[in-house]
């Protein structure tokens, strides 16, 4: 989806893409190959990018030259994603109606965010999009213990998945979305191993968690 | 960050989490951290949890042990990315310096 700006930016911009999945390149390499990205694609199985402060997808980090940060984690799409302009099908069940609804309503400004990308790019650190230093520190998630100590039980969740003890993986993946219950990737990922019986398994599903925490806690608005 | 004993060497633990024993303590990049081991070779993950603050959580029926990241304050400590390491799809691993001297776009997408 990004190799488009990628041709058109490099060599003044260069994209690195990271696939946060569990499940590792047999997850990421059919997309990744229907790409053909000329950029590095990359895979994070253990959500290594959490660090950073990253709790959902798409989202994109911009670095400067001397490998600053000058963007936080942000909602990133290339283009006005197909979700948004999608109507309700006849015959729609009243949750499929929903959930579409839902979709629909999710913050999304790729125009936006996108023509500030190109703006910093030929600006640089003039580009009023550019954050100081200090600034990208202060607004960079809080990191509490419980949140770092979910960072470990997903990564020996995925490993125990790996190594075939999905009972075992599931435990830490719940463990993990307990001590982080606003990290959508988590989730999100855990329930896409679980397959179709995810709701069973951990209790919810996308559309109640979104409706119980509202669209601005899954891609907040930027702040551009 | 996975590990399958309770002591590792310096190279493993360098090698999992970027962070480097040396003898002003445990860095990485241009921070260090007070720390010190008895032996290269058996550093115990206990005292690195505490040293760096990363909670370590143990799963005893698997044998594994795993660091969370690192706790308190903010996210970023500084606004230098850190020399994070992941691999491509044919496992050829990358290290985000690799990206100094240009400006890069990091996304972070699935494909769940």
């Amino acid at each position: 989806m990004w190799q488009d700006l990628r041709t058109e930016l490099y060599p003044n911009l260069e994209i690195v893409t990271v696939a946060l999945d569990a499940r590792g390149s047999a997850a990421a390499r059919p997309w990744i190959e229907k790409a053909q990205p000329a950029h590095p694609s990359l895979v994070d199985e253990a959500h290594t990018l959490a660090a950073l402060g990253i709790v959902n997808v798409p989202s994109g980090v911009w670095i400067d030259e001397g490998g600053v940060i000058v963007r936080l984690p942000e909602t990133a799409y290339p283009r006005r994603p197909a979700f948004k302009d999608q109507t309700v099908p006849d015959g729609a069940t009243p949750v499929e109606r929903e959930r579409i609804e839902a979709v629909k309503a999710l913050n999304v400004d790729a125009d936006g965010y996108v023509a500030a990308l190109r703006d910093w790019v030929a600006l640089g650190p003039a580009s009023r999009y550019a954050l100081a230093a200090d600034e990208v520190v202060r607004r960079s998630r809080p990191r509490p213990v419980s949140e770092a100590t979910a960072a470990a039980h997903f990564a020996l969740g995925q490993q125990l998945n790996t190594s075939g003890e999905r009972e075992l993986a599931t435990e830490h993946f719940k463990e993990a979305q307990r001590l982080h219950p606003t990290s959508w990737t988590y989730r999100r990922d855990a329930w896409a191993i679980a397959g179709p019986d995810h709701p069973a398994i951990y209790g919810t599903t996308w559309l109640d968690d979104l409706k119980r925490e509202g669209v601005d806690r899954y891609y907040p608005p930027l702040e551009l | 960050m996975i590990f399958r004993s309770a002591r590792v060497s310096a190279d493993e633990l360098d090698r999992v989490t970027g962070w480097e024993l040396k003898p002003e303590g445990l860095c990485q990049m241009e921070r260090c951290v007070p720390f010190s081991s008895g032996s290269s070779d058996a550093i115990d993950l206990a005292a690195v949890s505490r040293a760096l603050g990363m909670p370590l959580v143990v799963e005893p029926r698997a044998r594994l042990w795993a660091l969370g990241t690192e706790a308190g304050g903010r996210a970023l400590e500084s606004a230098t990315l850190p020399d994070l390491e992941l691999p491509d799809l044919e496992g050829r691993p990358f290290r985000f310096s690799a990206l100094r001297g240009r400006k890069a776009f990091l996304l972070a997408w699935a494909s769940w």
